[in-house]
């Protein structure tokens, strides 16, 4: 912790207790930060290192000292002083609660271990809202080559919203519409993405946590049951088309790029590419006859 | 940014409404024709992008003119104003008003909440839906459609419809309360008449309602003849630090239901160093069950525009809004007069009475949210967005609307801040009890003999309150009361000597909140109450978080099987998932839409005995 390269003035060091144990962290950290840095496990949905927090999923809520309410660890910055509560009853209800809420009304079975993970910790029993419980199913939409979207996986975390807009692409092709138990990522008067602003820059795709943004690619390989990450390689590379020097990971499998990503901490792309980067990959391995 | 639109053009009633309202557009830049320097020079930006804050304005013109937002409208919207059009469409389709299918342009509106169900709103509806086919859809004629609505502030003469018809001469009227044979008329195309004059209860000794029936609330002449601007003028004497610690010494709690230190308030917007200051009056009251807001902003508009003139000029804010919910035609009508006039006679603007201080009030309207009555949810609907709460802290006396230090303040509170002034804050607080001062006005609905809106004195029992109202009808005893509208909980008999007050409520775990009072006696359908909140909760939540957003569905999902469920030890299981609910949504909601919305429910299953809860 704490460690540190100065940039400007030196920030001030403030005391925090977290679980009983006195905590010393940069002013300006947020409790996630400060939790992580202690190797105290906390789950986050919608929370992303290079997107600023929405804090709308409560799956991070801990409790503090002297707060009615609990406040979610992924936005809320430390305090002199604060005492903070990760494990307690109030805590556990309530991550079990929000993983199970979300459970029962959206299919989160693409989400990663980790998920799966809090979800065996922390109890969620998703079945105990019954058959008749509301969700989010729909058809999936796929209305163009690049990429699909299956809102059914969609827990609304708001990061596609995010990376579209003002966190990275500056674009807005998508929004959240509705509200309520029907809000939804949506285009304009849910147009087709070929109608809508998108530059298909996958950006989107590269910050959903569930599956429901997707590579047409790694679809269709998943529809034909031959989608295996054990066979995959991920190799490293520099994007060839422009002078920004974005650095690309290639998913490859049989011999084929599936998915190209780019490691959320690198200096240039911070995760995000544009579309020669990300979907461009096709002329490295045209087959047939050779002109 | 890339404003791409591909809708095809608006039709020309479209651009009319929206160019009548922002203006004819400079250029190809502005959606509008190609102009030479057009070729030459490119605006857009950060200039552009500040006019967002029009939208809803915008959208409303357009709604008024056509009845709908079509697509081709909106995106030449977002052209004007620089909008992304995905991103329009988010805030378009956010509030439950703008209509973004079409649909024809007469609207009639039919309450069906809480007090509207104990005056026969569900027969009503039943009758409606037979005559002119289901809620929503186009009667035969395709002329008209009817539509269920939350509680639209009317509780005091229930059943209660709000009337829209769309045009170049667009036109709102109420009728409550309502019959089917009004409706049918309307929905046949008669214009109803013009309101009857509102039904005022009788009133012993009021200081917030004094005016009332007393000032004409349309000339600024019968308001100064009525002691009207007395305390602006000692606000101005007085200056700034003293009103604030006036209106700090007089314990005023504010009115919007939180019950905040109005004082405390106050001084952390003053000593706020960023600038400016904006100041939002909070007349979007949406709360079921509530209408005290409207009455003063109907009969007593020049109150509200001279208290939150003190207000801003106590916290150095030049700019007002004033957001009241669309559903109150009448209210905003009144209080756009009121500033008119208060702007002609100097008591706005950059002089105001000759304080030195400039001041001046736009009048915003919502577009069907209640979730825009919470603070922060109501800035984001100011400022152009969806209606989403934001995350607390900061606070908005800190980051506020436009991101800068504001005052947010209740209607009744400013109402509140006249008397503190003019009598003295010492004087105030002689009324109500040391904890909660002055009175309160309480909006009395449901099974009473003279439903209305009631001044006391803080610390009233609610029994006293209840006869005030006339009492029960003949041959009836009480079933329960819901204090506080959908956020706020049940009482039974035995509570009825609870003083209304905030700490005399609190000790017996209810709330004041808005002051609604709803009384229910022994022919009510509770249950229907009870399944009417859950889905009001369900419909009002903004989305945005998960406990509320899920939660409020699986609270009705859980209720419903409750209310159904013959077999007790499923019930059971279901008791025991609503209170895991409940639990969840208190504690890990963003705002407190989602924090409340298993009160009402939850207190009504353990003191009601509903469902053979104990
Ligand atoms: C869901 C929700 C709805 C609210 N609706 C209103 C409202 O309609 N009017 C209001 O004055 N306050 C409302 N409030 C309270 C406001 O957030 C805020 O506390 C109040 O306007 C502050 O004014 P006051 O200090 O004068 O009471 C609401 C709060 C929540 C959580
Ligand atoms: S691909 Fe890029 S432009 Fe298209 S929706 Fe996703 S983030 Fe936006
Ligand atoms: S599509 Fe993915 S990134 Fe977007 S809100 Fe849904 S889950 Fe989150
Ligand atoms: S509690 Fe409900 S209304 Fe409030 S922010 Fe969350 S979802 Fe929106
Ligand atoms: S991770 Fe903190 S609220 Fe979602
Ligand atoms: S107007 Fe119908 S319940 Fe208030």
């Amino acid at each position: 912790m704490a460690s540190g390269v100065f940039v400007g003035l030196p920030r001030r060091m403030v005391t925090v207790n977290i679980d009983g144990e006195d905590v010393q962290v940069t002013e300006g950290t947020t409790l996630l930060e400060a939790c992580r840095g202690i190797n105290i496990d906390t789950p986050t949905l919608c929370q992303l290192e290079n997107l600023t927090p929405v804090n709308v999923c409560r799956v991070c809520v801990v409790e503090v000292e002297g707060s009615r309410v609990l406040v979610p660890a992924c936005s809320r910055k430390v305090e002199a002083g604060m005492k903070v509560h990760t494990d307690s009853d109030r805590v556990r209800h309530s991550r079990r609660m929000v993983l199970e809420m979300l459970a029962s009304s959206v299919d989160m079975s693409l989400c990663g271990p980790q998920v799966q993970g809090w979800m065996s910790q922390y109890g969620a029993e998703p079945q105990r809202f019954g058959s008749g419980a509301a969700t989010v199913a729909q058809p999936v939409k796929i209305d163009n080559d690049l990429y699909v979207r299956d809102y059914s996986r969609c827990i609304l975390c708001y990061k596609c919203v995010e990376a579209c807009g003002v966190d990275a692409q500056n674009t807005f092709a998508i929004g959240v519409a509705g509200r309520g138990f029907d809000a939804h990522i949506s285009t304009e008067f849910t147009v087709e993405l070929p109608e809508s602003a998108c530059v298909y820059c996958g950006n989107c795709i590269g910050v959903c946590p569930t599956g429901a943004l997707m590579f047409k690619s790694e679809y269709d390989m998943r529809q034909a049951g031959t989608w295996d990450e054990s066979q995959q390689r991920v190799t490293e590379t520099v994007c060839p088309y422009c002078g920004v020097g974005c650095m690309l990971e290639l998913h490859v499998q049989d011999n084929s790029i599936v998915k190209v990503t780019s490691p959320l901490d690198h200096s240039v792309t911070a995760g995000h590419l544009c579309v020669k980067g990300r979907f461009g990959f096709q002329f490295v391995q045209r087959r047939g006859p050779s002109r | 940014m890339d404003i791409r639109t591909t809708g095809g053009p608006p039709t020309t009633e479209e651009v009319a409404a929206i160019d009548g309202f922002l203006g004819a557009p400079e250029s190809l830049w502005e959606g509008g024709a190609r102009v030479e320097q057009d070729d030459h020079l490119a605006y857009g930006g950060r200039a552009a992008r500040s006019r967002r804050h029009l939208l809803l304005p915008v959208l409303h013109a357009v709604q008024d003119r056509a009845g709908w937002v079509s697509r081709g409208a909106l995106e030449y919207a977002c052209r004007r104003l620089s909008i992304p059009p995905a991103d329009a469409y988010g805030v378009a389709s956010f509030y439950a008003r703008f209509a973004l299918e079409e649909r024809p342009p007469l609207a009639v509106h039919v309450c069906d909440d809480i007090a509207c169900k104990c005056a026969g709103a569900d027969a009503l509806c039943d009758a409606l839906e037979k005559g002119f086919g289901p809620a929503g859809a186009p009667d035969a004629a395709g002329s008209a459609a009817w539509y269920r609505s939350p509680c639209l502030g009317l509780c005091d003469r229930a059943p209660a419809a709000l009337i829209e018809r769309a045009g170049k001469h667009h036109a709102e009227a109420r009728v409550a309360p309502a019959t089917y044979e009004s409706l049918s008329a309307i929905l046949g195309g008669e214009w109803p008449d013009s309101e009857t004059s509102m039904h005022l209860p009788p009133r012993k000794e009021s200081r917030l309602l004094r005016r009332i029936g007393v000032a004409d609330p349309e000339s600024i002449e019968s308001y100064l003849q009525a002691a009207g601007y007395t305390a602006l003028r000692r606000a101005i004497e007085l200056g700034p630090e003293s009103v604030i610690r006036e209106v700090t010494d007089a314990k005023l709690l504010g009115r919007g239901g939180a019950a905040f230190p109005t004082g405390r308030k106050w001084d952390a917007v003053a000593k706020a160093p960023a600038r400016p200051h904006y100041m939002v009056c909070n007349a979007d009251e949406s709360e079921p069950g509530t209408f005290k807001d409207r009455v003063l902003m109907e009969s007593d508009p020049f109150a509200v525009v001279e208290g939150m003139t003190i207000a801003a000029l106590a916290t150095g804010c030049e700019q007002g809004y004033l957001y009241v919910r669309t559903e109150y035609p009448l209210a905003r009508e009144r209080i756009e007069n009121a500033i008119e006039q208060a702007r002609a006679k100097a008591f706005l603007g950059a002089d105001v009475a000759g304080s030195g201080m400039a001041f001046d009030i736009e009048v915003r309207r919502g577009a069907g949210a209640y979730i825009c009555g919470e603070e922060t949810a109501l800035f984001n609907s100011i400022e152009g967005k969806r209606g989403e709460p934001r995350n607390k802290p900061p606070f908005p006396v800190a980051v506020g609307l436009f991101g800068k230090p504001t005052l947010v303040n209740n209607v009744e509170t400013l109402a509140n801040v006249l008397e503190i002034l003019k009598h003295g804050s010492g004087e105030f607080a002689t009324v109500g009890t040391p904890e909660s001062a002055g009175t309160r006005l309480f909006c009395v609905s449901g099974h009473v003999r003279s439903p209305g809106l009631y001044e006391v004195p803080m610390g009233t029992p609610l029994r006293e309150l209840m006869q005030l109202a006339g009492g029960l009808r003949e041959g009836r005893t009480l079933r329960a009361v819901l204090l506080g509208g959908a956020a706020g909980s049940f009482v039974t008999e035995s509570q009825l000597d609870v003083p209304l007050s905030f700490e005399g409520t609190h000790a017996i775990g209810a709330t004041l909140g808005s002051g609604a009072v709803i009384v229910f006696d022994d022919t009510a359908d509770l249950e229907q109450v009870l399944l009417r909140i859950a889905r009001f909760f369900r419909d009002e939540s903004c989305g945005q978080c998960v406990p509320c957003r899920v939660g409020t569905v699986r609270q009705e999902e859980a209720l419903k099987r409750i209310l159904s469920e013959r077999n007790q030890s499923l019930r059971e299981m279901d008791i025991a998932l609503l209170s895991d609910i409940a639990r969840v949504m208190r504690d890990a909601s963003i705002c407190g839409l989602g924090q409340t919305a298993a009160s009402a429910i939850g207190s009504a299953l353990i003191q009601l005995k509903i469902a053979g809860v104990n």
